[in-house]
């Protein structure tokens, strides 16, 4: 395939800074963490790609994230993501500035955008990595995901092209903590933009309330898996995290169960979570499921079976019915 | 008349992946191959416009191993028209980039298309890039998480899943379309179907390699794949924790005084 072109000065890590209503996307705050780590090892910056409309306040919010630079497309035409416009914007941007690494999080508009503009500058992309790192000897990022549903990690190298570029999951990274007396720059990309170029129209964009809960928010997650049985004992569940100030999540299978709604769910093909304390009720832990929660600071597993895999990652294990536990612990906190 | 390519790819159901506890490594053997979920929704879709459509002609397009022909015998017994495998040692080893551009050379033989879809991602790499990245080199839309789909007048109609609700959003054919489990109920093959497709010593499909397509050699297979796996491992798994033990409640005061100590509540 094409080769990146040895001439060219490649350089600074590239941030995707995602926008929806003129609201930023964790997940991109989260990646101006990681790529901060990232431009420090190269003696880089790291730079934010923001396209939208009215974009000063989200500027000035991606410095305080640690945002060296904020590359800004302002224009009506971009305030809701289109593949097609988002896609000739940024890659106009990367052939103007020539990124070395540009990370997008994986969200339904990463994932849209990032394969699209791979094929079109012509470099690798990484989906869904959990890991980033700096190879020491050549300066290269390692970029590991899990493959087979989460069985085996995988490190991907980009070695001849560039940007390299990797899509990473909301949750996995953690975001700097937002300092307003940052200094950043805000540079203004101009770029003609013809109504041709957006094939695609949007008629109208529609919420759904019941799919904002946001468990990977949650410092504590009550989950639930198909050893729970049934839609009633999730409601023993939400006892508990009630009391602890906690949220609910599920193992894939007691979602595909319709005990609990999908957006409750924890693992591979729901969400990766970080909670401090992650209490696990009748779940296996399928490997799928243990990608997702693995990172959570205290992980308490409660399930009747002992050689359930979960409780490879358990800090605190305990064999038995989970009624029986739970009832006991809600005795102990109501006194 | 109207000319639909689905695209699909035969996997390892990896619900049935387990890890060898003694070496680490992943067991493949006696794991089933399934055609990929999300790709049988793509092809139920093409399916049920085929159903309603006059002359809609459905043609069912994968990548991979000569076994890969049962997803595509399984396509034809579902009620797609014809199967094409894409099948060489030369496209062996290809990331996704490599991928879609044989992929999307084989589109532009079987050519005068309207509607291509695909799985929204494939369980055994769930990366989620080739469809969009065939649609870029088809230089033609793409919607991606579609999860209804209608026709209206010339145009299609589709909801695109977001993760706090969905757009509803209106393109122009030729379009590329990624499906997800909740746009449809796929079909089971028919009893016609199968025995029109699984008789023995019958040909239903068609196998074409890289002679067959036009397509740079440099491009393809693991030659002409940006990314390179430099190592694979299993995940770690966190040292071993305490487990608790009496009756419950022994255990669930231990346990909470636990989580008091380490300031977790």
């Amino acid at each position: 395939m094409p080769k990146t072109d040895n001439n060219i000065e490649y350089k600074n890590v590239w941030v995707f800074a995602e926008q929806r209503d003129g609201k930023l996307m964790d997940v991109s705050l989260e990646l101006l963490g990681e790529g901060k780590i990232l431009a420090d090892k190269l003696n880089q910056k790291v730079c934010a790609v923001l396209l939208g409309e009215n974009l000063q306040e989200m500027s000035e919010e991606l410095i305080a994230y640690g945002a060296d630079i904020v590359y800004v497309c302002d224009d009506k035409n971009l305030k809701n993501y289109t593949t097609d416009v988002y896609t000739k914007v940024i890659t106009s941007m990367i052939n103007a500035y020539n990124p070395d690494i540009f990370l997008i999080g994986a969200t339904h508009i990463g994932r849209d955008l990032a394969p699209r503009i791979s094929a079109r500058v012509n470099t690798g992309l990484t989906a869904d990595c959990t890991n980033l790192e700096i190879d020491e000897t050549d300066k290269k990022l390692l970029q590991t995901r899990p493959a087979f549903g989460g069985n085996i990690m995988a490190t991907i190298i980009c070695p001849n092209h560039k940007p390299q570029m990797a899509t990473v999951r909301p949750g996995v990274m953690e975001k700097n903590k937002k300092n307003d007396s940052n200094i950043g720059e805000i540079i203004d990309f101009e770029i003609n933009l013809e109504l041709e170029d957006i094939k695609t129209k949007i008629l109208k964009t529609v919420k759904e309330k019941k799919n904002n809960i946001d468990i990977q928010q949650a410092e504590i997650i009550v989950a639930g898996g198909r050893g729970v049985g049934n839609k009633e004992g999730f409601d023993l569940l939400k006892k508990l995290a009630d009391k602890l100030g906690g949220v609910l999540g599920a193992s894939r299978s007691a979602v595909d169960n319709g005990w609990i709604d999908h957006s409750h769910q924890v693992g591979q093909t729901g969400k990766t979570v970080r909670p401090k304390l992650y209490i696990a009720c009748g779940i296996s832990g399928a490997i799928q499921h243990i990608a997702g929660m693995q990172d959570a600071e205290c992980v308490v597993v409660i399930n009747k079976n002992k050689n359930a895999p979960i409780f490879k990652v358990a800090d605190y294990g305990i064999v038995g019915d989970y009624k029986e536990i739970v009832n006991s612990i809600l005795k102990i906190l109501e006194k | 008349m109207m000319n639909i390519i689905v695209c699909i790819k035969q996997v390892p159901d990896t619900t049935e992946l387990k890890i060898d506890p003694v070496t680490g490594t992943l067991i493949r053997k006696g794991v089933p191959s399934i055609m990929n979920p999300d790709d049988k929704n793509a092809l139920e879709q093409a399916l049920l416009i085929k159903d309603t459509v006059e002359n809609a002609n459905v043609t069912v397009l994968t990548m991979g191993p000569s076994q890969a022909t049962e997803v595509l015998k399984e396509a034809l017994a579902m009620g797609a028209d014809r199967a094409i495998l894409l099948s060489d040692r030369k496209f062996g080893g290809a990331d996704t980039w490599a991928t879609s551009e044989t992929i999307s050379a084989a589109i532009k033989k079987i050519g005068n298309y309207d509607i291509i879809f695909a799985g929204r991602q494939a369980i055994d790499g769930d990366t989620a890039q080739v469809g969009p990245q065939i649609a870029e080199r088809l230089n033609i839309p793409q919607v991606t998480y579609v999860k209804n789909f209608k026709i209206e007048n010339d145009k299609v109609v589709v909801e695109r899943s977001l993760e706090d609700g969905y757009e509803v959003i209106e393109v122009q054919m030729p379009v590329l379309l990624t499906a997800i489990k909740e746009l449809n109920e796929p079909r089971y093959m028919s009893i016609n179907g199968i025995f029109k497709v699984f008789g023995e010593g019958k040909e239903v499909t068609e196998t074409w390699g890289v002679d067959d397509i036009e397509v740079n050699l440099d491009h393809i297979g693991l030659k002409g794949s940006p990314t390179q796996v430099k190592k694979t491992f299993t995940p770690e798994v966190r040292s071993k924790g305490e487990m608790l033990e009496g009756d419950a409640n022994t255990i669930a005061k231990n346990l909470l005084s636990n989580l008091k100590s380490r300031h977790i509540i």
